[in-house]
């Protein structure tokens, strides 16, 4: 059995000395797995950081076998965004959510349609409301979408301000007014093309991350993953409140 | 009663040498047989002394508090050294990593092994990190630079991100290694990564 297909590194683990177990998130194959022999040598080593484009051939004997990868490097996205805290900890951040949300060998193009666009969002100015949208589209595409489009208590489009976190839709500022302590606050950048300022984007990913946590990785042992929860600690510290983006 | 190792009737002492070999980097099954044969051969003047060093590294050899670094004194030959630098610290991920740099001859201060790095794939968080050291030395002003000497990969440089943030609230200075094309590195030869984080990290000629 063979394929051929373009995949974003989602990370790789060694395997032995000199191969590696690389992860990768593929147009039509969704995550998958597969053995590199020699992925982990001086010179190969640099093609597997999370982020990077390859194409990848995959061969096994069986279907159900993990199968080796011969990788092609498209782009090293991973290598401009190293010495940039933020950057890199969405970075780490999104290949991890993919990683421990997707299951694997499931095709989902459409959640490597959006990676792709969020990496090559990330050299640029806005990257974090870029990565706030692509988490909305990942519940999306999870089966865990969020209504915004309409208050829920009054079916109105006008002034929404919060999203109730049991059902995940939203709700006009008035009619949240009785409950507004217990619902998550929805930034304008969500739901239009809006600036954000520091405080929306920590509202963001607060909303975000809670539908992401209660949906997706409830049943996870170690809940949301690590990486995820340090972007959010890192936006939502005092010292970055202060900044404007 | 004998075992068989590969068609060769051995005794279970010999099997349990190979056996360990095996699991050292760089032996597989054969070069074990190789090996086990090798210090067989050359008993008096490589398995007997061999053994011995064993026993005496098992013995003595620990985790210097200070750094982490392994050696037979606590705290560390480096630690204890009184001609290096006390207030550069460089911060590495392993015990390797500090040998490398004491192979180059080209840093005189003092180390912090951290253990391993952040990894989002293995579960590793900062908790899992010898990190707690590194912070009090620093709070408490006996580091005056830090130097991150981390691998250039995500995770290593994620790694070297959150110990900046760590540090920020502390007198230390923090830096980290430049990372760019390596001593007789030819541009044809290397990879778009590497070329493009050589070009990010230019300076003035």
């Amino acid at each position: 059995m063979d394929w051929t297909d373009d995949g974003i590194v989602l990370g790789a683990r060694r395997h032995g000395e000199s191969s590696l177990v690389v992860s990768v998130l593929t147009h039509g194959h969704g995550r998958h797995a597969g053995l590199v022999r020699g992925g982990a040598g001086r010179r190969a080593r640099a093609l597997y950081e999370p982020g990077n484009l390859l194409r990848v051939t995959w061969k096994a004997r069986l279907a159900e076998h993990l199968g080796r990868f011969a990788c092609e490097p498209l782009s090293s996205d991973a290598a401009l965004l190293l010495d940039d805290a933020g950057r890199l900890a969405a970075l780490t951040a999104a290949c991890a959510l993919i990683e421990a949300a997707l299951p694997e060998r499931e095709p989902h193009p459409g959640a490597y349609d959006a990676l792709a666009r969020l990496i090559r969002a990330l050299p640029q100015a806005g990257y974090e409301a870029a990565y706030a949208r692509w988490e909305l589209g990942l519940l999306t595409e999870l089966g865990f979408g969020l209504d915004l489009a309409r208050c829920a208590a009054t079916g109105s489009s006008d002034a929404l301000a919060y999203v109730s976190p049991k059902s995940g839709r939203a709700v006009s500022a008035a009619a949240a007014e009785p409950y507004r302590d217990r619902l998550l606050r929805l930034p304008r950048f969500l739901v239009e093309d809006a600036p954000a300022d520091r405080s929306d984007l920590v509202d963001g990913l607060r909303l975000t991350g809670h539908f992401l946590s209660v949906h997706v990785f409830a049943a996870r042992q170690g809940g949301v993953p690590a990486a995820r929860l340090r972007l959010f600690e890192r936006l939502a510290r005092p010292a970055a409140m202060k900044q404007a983006i | 009663m004998g075992e068989m190792v590969a068609g060769i009737m051995t005794g279970p002492e010999i099997e349990r040498l190979i056996q360990l070999l095996a699991r050292l980097p760089g032996l597989g099954p054969r070069s074990a047989r190789r090996a086990a044969l090798h210090l067989l051969k050359r008993r008096e003047a490589l398995l007997d002394p061999l053994a011995r060093a064993l026993t005496d590294v098992a013995a003595v050899v620990k985790a210097c508090h200070v750094c982490g670094n392994l050696d037979s004194v606590d705290p560390c030959s480096i630690c204890a050294d009184p001609r290096r630098d006390t207030g550069l610290v460089c911060v590495v991920a392993e015990v390797g990593d500090l040998w490398a740099l004491e192979r180059s001859g080209a840093f005189k201060g003092r180390y912090h092994v951290l253990g391993g790095t952040l990894s989002a794939l293995d579960g590793v968080g900062p908790d899992r990190l010898n990190l707690n050291g590194l912070i009090q030395r620093a709070e408490s002003g006996a580091i005056r630079e830090a130097i991150l000497a981390l691998d250039a990969t995500v995770d290593g440089q994620t790694t070297a991100h959150y110990i900046a943030d760590r540090l920020s609230g502390t007198p230390a200075k923090v830096s980290r290694l430049a990372h760019g094309v390596p001593v007789g590195g030819e541009l044809d030869y290397l990879d778009d990564g590497t070329i493009a984080a050589a070009l990010n990290a230019r300076r003035p000629a």
